[in-house]
């Protein structure tokens, strides 16, 4: 038995890498642009926030499996062609910057208005708010939504399967189909609960540190 | 004189808020506003503040406009001039608006580092005066909420001084604090003026007023409707809207 699980971990290990680069990349490049979506979402210019809410419902209104699909296999129709891997982030980080987006902006939307009202005052510009006064504390007040999203991601990166990438779930099944077995299965189930427990830990800590103030 | 107001007016849609105000304000003097609430009073404070901005009417501060009337028109002061113009008054909000993320140091020295370009040790030196000055040089590094109320209106009173203002204005001092603590505040007050600061006051406790004013105004539904010297105002006067705020 444990000679069979040893021969099953170099392809799940292979497996486990690229979950954890769709994962990375994801949240590397989606987070800062999710910012940038709840600033244009909150901007006072009305086109800019209307074209953001469209985008948004497109975005959370659609599976993210298809999203995929239409980047990787439909826009090559029409002549715009991505490899795998970056067809696979493009449409994770518009996904996920969209729901990242709204949760920024429920908690830039929660600061009070004197926050803002004492940095101009101060002459603060406002970029320097944003920076120094609002964002810290907008960071304390979503990070448990961050956190469940970051759950989520984790899951979700077994969407990416389709285009034919070999991540965790994908090396998991091929090897439960060639050799008529469940413990790939288990194998693969036991590194995603991993997964979500590392960062659900990690996750805790990080909240732990924004509890300094209140 | 470092204020000077003239026929300042401002609505929101169609109700006038402030109807030609026109007073002034000079080095040392504490003007206290007065008068009930809903008299404009705190819209007045955000004018001059430029938080809010006038439909009509002068705001001159320590030589120069932060607004005035040219050719039928409100003119305002380019973003510029303004930034300079704000930092010649220090604001001190109704509950504090301190940073609840940032030390007491830090909420005082964001300010002085990035706008006026001190280095951080002459910011903290500088801080370090005022917190001294003003009882809480152990709080430098306790947070907002670690703070009673009067220190809370101590650090932001610090963190209004730091930028070197000519000008302190005050939005209802007494409103959250307990009665013993506002003798402290009249005094911090009192100190700040007889070192040459201009001092501007919104508040309806009128037995704060009577203590600190040198001067006093009384408004009530967008107009100015007294003015006068502090013995003068609180002595002479027959008004019967007056006399009917003072005895609430």
């Amino acid at each position: 038995m444990l000679s069979y699980i040893l021969t099953l971990l170099p392809s799940i290990l292979e497996g486990l890498v690229m979950t954890l680069k769709v994962f990375f990349v994801t949240l590397v490049l989606s987070i800062p642009l999710g910012v940038i979506v709840s600033i244009f979402r909150l901007s006072r210019f009305k086109p800019l926030s209307k074209i953001t809410e469209l985008y948004i419902w497109v975005m959370r209104g659609s599976p993210l499996m298809l999203q995929i699909v239409f980047i990787f296999f439909g826009l090559p129709i029409v002549g715009i062609a991505f490899d795998r891997f970056t067809a696979v982030i493009i449409a994770f980080v518009l996904n996920y910057a969209a729901y990242f987006g709204e949760i920024f902006r429920g908690g830039i939307e929660s600061i009070d208005r004197g926050q803002y009202e004492a940095a101009k005052v101060l002459g603060l510009s406002p970029y320097r708010t944003f920076m120094r006064i609002i964002l810290p504390q907008v960071i304390k007040i979503v990070l448990p939504s961050i956190s469940n999203e970051v759950i989520t991601l984790v899951k979700d990166t077994s969407l990416v399967y389709i285009v034919g990438l070999g991540e965790l779930l994908r090396a998991g099944k091929i090897a439960s189909n060639r050799d008529v077995s469940l413990v790939p299965l288990v194998l693969v189930t036991v590194a995603y609960l991993l997964l979500t427990a590392i960062f659900t830990v990690a996750f805790n800590k990080i909240e732990k540190r924004y509890s300094y103030y209140e | 004189m470092v204020l000077k107001v003239d026929w300042l007016n401002k609505s929101f849609g169609k109700k006038r808020i402030l109807k030609d105000i026109s007073f002034e304000l000079n080095t040392g003097e504490i003007l206290t506003i007065i008068g009930p609430s809903g008299a404009g009073k705190t819209t007045l404070l955000r004018c001059i503040n430029g938080l809010e901005k006038s439909d009509r009417g002068t705001i001159f501060i320590d030589n120069a406009y932060l607004c005035r009337d040219y050719n039928d028109k409100n003119i305002y002061a380019r973003s510029r001039e303004m930034k300079e113009i704000r930092q010649k008054i220090g604001m001190v909000f109704q509950n504090y608006n301190l940073f609840p993320h940032m030390t007491v140091m830090e909420n005082i020295i964001e300010a002085p580092i990035h706008v006026l370009g001190l280095s951080r040790d002459e910011a903290i030196n500088r801080a370090y005066e005022l917190l001294e000055s003003l009882g809480l040089e152990d709080k430098t590094d306790s947070y907002p909420f670690q703070l009673s109320g009067g220190q809370k209106q101590r650090v932001a009173i610090a963190r209004a001084l730091c930028l070197n203002p000519k000008i302190l204005c005050l939005d209802e001092p007494t409103s959250a604090l307990d009665p013993e603590l506002r003798g402290g505040i009249a005094s911090i007050i009192e100190n700040l003026a007889s070192k040459g600061m201009a001092i501007l006051i919104i508040t309806h406790d009128m037995d704060f007023a009577k203590r600190v004013a040198t001067r006093v105004i009384f408004m009530e539904d967008g107009r100015i409707i007294k003015e006068g010297e502090k013995e003068e105002f609180f002595n002479s006067f027959k008004d019967d809207r007056i006399r009917k705020f003072m005895v609430l």
